[in-house]
């Protein structure tokens, strides 16, 4: 039994000292190196504030505030109504294809918002084919007509909510799905027709996981800075950057990431909040099987349409768009300077994401053998930067790091008459750096997922029967994890693939990704070839979206 | 009121219910029971209009609300019902749960009746919390008041103790009649549970297999049920194997009973008697003798099982102070109200 249970417990347990715990102190240690980039970035605030904070100040903070305010309402809206309206769709209706569509819906998340921004800024601009096609068949000039311009703030807030839509889709077919059918039952018995039901019943239950997927939402849309780069937009993520290449400026740059933090904590709330709600709005253990409602006719046609448009525009188009862009540069694109990008592109992300996984291991370990307070808020910590935007993490590691780098070269010339050159900043060490902070949280979320399956009670059995601790972990939960691990590290090798601003800021001299190399085609107006890497980065990445959408189907009590 | 005729229901090819059929009038309490898998629940959610028929009609005050060609929206049929889980809405305090079904009202009739149902179960200061802060008990009350809210004209209560405690359970089944019996509701309960069953409703159905198989009173039931099935499921009892004599005897191992035989039976035909503990006393004077083979001990009383010479058992139910051991001899004599006896197959 538990001999704990006889000694009163002390209430906080911060003050034990007499036997300092291996997990606590490894735990807090990787919080702190995890949470440096943010600290470095947050203390930047006590800095005196310099003449390039007076210009940004006056000419063009509010600019930035505006804009990524914009951005966000923008999103929102798109995001709520292409997610909610599918996610009911799909989870409550029965309608042709509705099953092909519950995962074709996934889709869009495996395209970086700057990989559709080139393609429909291809389709979409004055000498692509849609205007060039319109002026044959009309015979308009120039000047003759008026057509949406794609690379404006409405052209990033559309391009942003077609590939961010999945995360409200996702939590809220969840959220659907979970429902007691028993709530919406008893909404019918009391006078309410289904559509009734639907506002007064399944949205509001639905209302908290909905929050979190839009939250998620929002601080991709916050940290995006290839879109709002390539469509000229200023944004808190452009204005840092222009600040620490344009300006040269690493002070006011990491005061206006400081700044950004705000926003970025803000939205971490929301989510926090959301996913407290959440507990209190599960009605049932008890899943039945749902009854879905047959559409017929016009209606069956309208459901059909409502969930082939955000694929179609989401994924379909812009992956065909690729496709003939490479099938028309494949003879200069894809040579041998191409397959060394990209092997170089895939060892970065594999060393990346076996780091982030080692220490998600680690985390996930540490909390379900100690299951104290203070190493659930250190890993809380350590996994905080998938809130923080690749810029933030950029500007927070480089400055710590010239930093290191300069005071070492100057002692080291100084005493030996050595110059070291760049040790920390400026190497592929930084970048992994960055890569684990901001995607650490993904390889935790999914080890714990995986680590949760196994009952506690499977630890106890092979301890009984004579393991030690660390033979259970190899006889019993790396056999059970193998599944996992390889997800985990799944999951981080295609978002180090895609990240752009930190590599772009980080990475090493002449040292390119597919990402990096992409944006600079495209920024040469060179979309055509710069298809090439955009369509490997999404290849790769619809990987991860087929083993959510199987996960998904799995899982799933109340769906068939 | 209720009239449900001849219903069957169906999922694909799986027919759950067969047959149906049963009336209450205005006021009555009815009750489905029967063990888990027998389609009870399937025949109420029919009648609330969540599954369509297959057969038969259903009728609500003269109305048909529901047969072959007929399905009226179970929003439209105005029938409460108060779920297994209670299905309260998690998002709504309580007040707002009350009221969720009253929208046809205005705003202050809807706040007085809420009141005045809140107060009915003593549950006024609980109208602004939520249903995740109430015990199971509390929420059990208001998932009842919610579905009375809107006065239906029928209420169906599917299992609603299988998640209450032990003893919560016969406390709120007397409250909840009491309730409906004030109130004259017209109500279906659906349970596994007899003392439920007897406790609450006026007739029960017992249903096996899909088919309500029995539609009386639960002393009917109790002593004459229309099959063996219904004989073991209610109650306790065993079977002993007798002989037809004539159209009104049975010669069983322990006497020759004078009752009507089961339709058919023929002089010389076998028969099963079903004798109820209850129908055994013990009596020293007695010349049949009979050995204690068990005792369960009941707190009133023991459950003693006997063992006749033949060895044939039988059960009996004695006052506690009426101690005896396992290896006794006892007097015993049988006491007979109803035999029920079925033929032998």
């Amino acid at each position: 039994m538990k001999p704990q249970t006889l000694t009163a417990k002390p209430p906080v347990k911060f003050f034990i000292f007499k036997k300092p715990n291996r997990w606590v102190i490894l735990t807090i240690l990787i919080a702190l190196i995890m949470s440096l980039p943010v600290l470095v970035v947050g203390s930047a605030i006590f800095q005196p504030l310099n003449e390039n904070w007076q210009h940004l100040k006056e000419f063009l903070l509010a600019e930035y505030i505006i804009n990524s305010l914009i951005l966000m309402l923008g999103v929102s809206v798109g995001v709520l109504s292409m997610g909610v309206i599918t996610a009911w769709l799909t989870s409550m209706c029965e309608f042709p294809h509705r099953r092909l569509f519950s995962w074709l819906l996934l889709l869009p998340l495996a395209i970086p918002a700057y990989i559709i921004a080139y393609t429909y800024t291809g389709l979409l601009d004055f000498a692509g084919p849609i205007q060039t096609t319109l002026r044959e068949w009309t015979g308009w000039g120039i000047r003759d007509y008026w057509f949406p311009e794609v690379r404006s703030i409405g052209g990033a807030i559309a391009m942003l909510s077609l590939v961010l839509y999945p995360y409200v889709y996702m939590m809220a077919r969840a959220a659907f799905l979970e429902q007691s059918i028993g709530a919406l039952e008893a909404s019918r018995t009391l006078g309410s027709t289904p559509l009734n039901g639907f506002f007064r019943v399944a949205l509001p239950l639905a209302r908290p996981a909905i929050v979190t997927g839009l939250s998620l939402a929002l601080m991709e849309t916050l940290a995006d800075f290839g879109t709002v780069q390539y469509f000229g937009i200023g944004t808190f993520t452009t204005g840092i950057f222009r600040t620490w290449f344009g300006v040269g400026d690493g002070t006011t740059a990491s005061q206006l990431a400081a700044m950004m933090l705000v926003f970025v904590f803000a939205l971490i709330m929301l989510e926090r909040w959301s996913r407290k709600r959440a507990k209190f709005h599960n009605t049932s253990q008890k899943h039945s099987v749902i009854k879905r409602f047959q559409l017929k006719g016009k209606m069956a046609f309208l459901a059909w349409l409502a969930c082939l448009l955000p694929v179609l525009f989401g994924f379909i188009l812009p992956a065909l768009q690729l496709l003939y862009w490479v099938f028309t540069t494949a003879e200069e694109t894809i040579d041998a300077s191409f397959f060394s990008l990209t092997l170089n592109t895939m060892l970065l992300a594999m060393a990346a994401s076996i780091i982030a996984v080692s220490i998600a291991l680690l985390l996930a370990y540490g909390r379900r053998l100690h299951k104290s307070q203070l190493i659930g808020a250190g890993v809380s910590i350590a996994s905080l930067g998938y809130a923080v935007p690749g810029t933030v993490i950029a500007v927070g590691i480089m400055t710590p790091f010239a930093f290191i780098d300069s005071a070492l070269n100057s002692w080291m010339k100084a005493n030996f008459d050595i110059s070291t050159g760049l040790i920390f900043s400026g190497t592929v060490f930084a970048l992994l750096f960055a890569y684990t902070v901001r995607f650490l949280a993904v390889s935790v979320n999914a080890i714990e997922s995986g680590l949760g399956k196994i009952k506690p009670t499977m630890d106890d059995a092979g301890r009984s029967m004579g393991l030690t601790p660390l033979a259970v972990l190899r006889k019993i939960h790396l056999p059970l994890m193998r599944g996992t691990v390889l997800t985990a590290l799944l999951l981080v090798f295609v978002d180090v693939l895609k990240e752009l601003p930190a590599t772009l800021i980080l990475r090493p001299f002449n040292f390119n990704t597919l990402a990096v190399r992409a944006h600079e085609l495209a920024a040469d107006e060179r979309l055509a070839d710069a298809a090439t890497p955009a369509l490997m980065i999404v290849l790769v990445g619809i990987l991860p979206v087929i083993l959510l959408s199987r996960a998904i189907s799995h899982s799933r009590a109340g769906e068939q | 009121m209720l009239n449900v005729k001849n219903v069957s229901v169906a999922y694909g090819k799986n027919v759950v219910v067969e047959g149906a059929s049963l009336q209450l009038k205005k006021g009555e309490i009815g009750c489905f029971l029967g063990p888990s898998g027998c389609g009870k629940t399937t025949l109420l959610r029919a009648i609330a209009g969540f599954e369509p028929l297959q057969q038969g009609e259903i009728l609500v005050n003269d109305k048909a609300v529901s047969n072959t060609a007929i399905h009226l929206a179970p929003e439209k049929r105005n029938i409460g019902m108060v779920f297994q889980d209670f299905a309260l809405f998690p998002h709504l305090t309580v007040e707002d749960n009350i009221a969720f079904g009253m929208t046809h009202l205005k705003r202050a009739e809807q706040q007085q009746r809420t009141q005045q149902l809140l107060e009915m179960v003593s549950l006024k200061d609980y109208g602004k919390r939520y249903p995740h802060e109430l015990s199971g008990g509390q929420q059990q009350r208001i998932a009842l008041i919610r579905a009375l809210a809107p006065k239906p004209d029928l209420l169906l209560l599917d299992e609603p103790f299988s998640s209450m405690d032990v003893e919560l359970r016969e406390e709120l089944a007397i409250e909840i009649r009491d309730i409906l019996k004030h109130e004259n509701i017209t109500a279906i309960l659906v349970t596994h549970d007899q003392n439920e069953a007897f406790l609450v409703a006026d007739t029960i159905g017992v249903m096996q297999e899909g088919r309500l198989t029995q539609w009386a009173e639960g002393y009917e039931l109790y002593h004459e049920p229309a099959n063996a099935f219904i004989a073991d499921f209610i109650g306790q009892g065993v079977f002993i194997e007798g002989e037809v004599l004539c159209e009104h005897s049975i010669k069983t191992p322990l006497s020759i009973v004078h009752e009507k035989v089961p339709e058919g039976c023929k002089p010389g035909c076998k028969v099963n008697v079903f004798i109820r503990p209850d129908d055994i006393l013990l009596d020293k004077t007695s010349s049949q003798k009979a050995k204690i083979v068990g005792r369960e001990f009941r707190g009133a009383n023991f459950l003693y099982t006997l063992e006749l010479a033949d060895g044939n058992r039988l059960l009996t139910l004695e006052h506690s102070h009426h101690r005896h051991d396992i290896g006794d001899e006892v007097g015993m004599k049988l006491d007979l109200e109803h035999v029920v006896a079925f033929p032998k197959k």
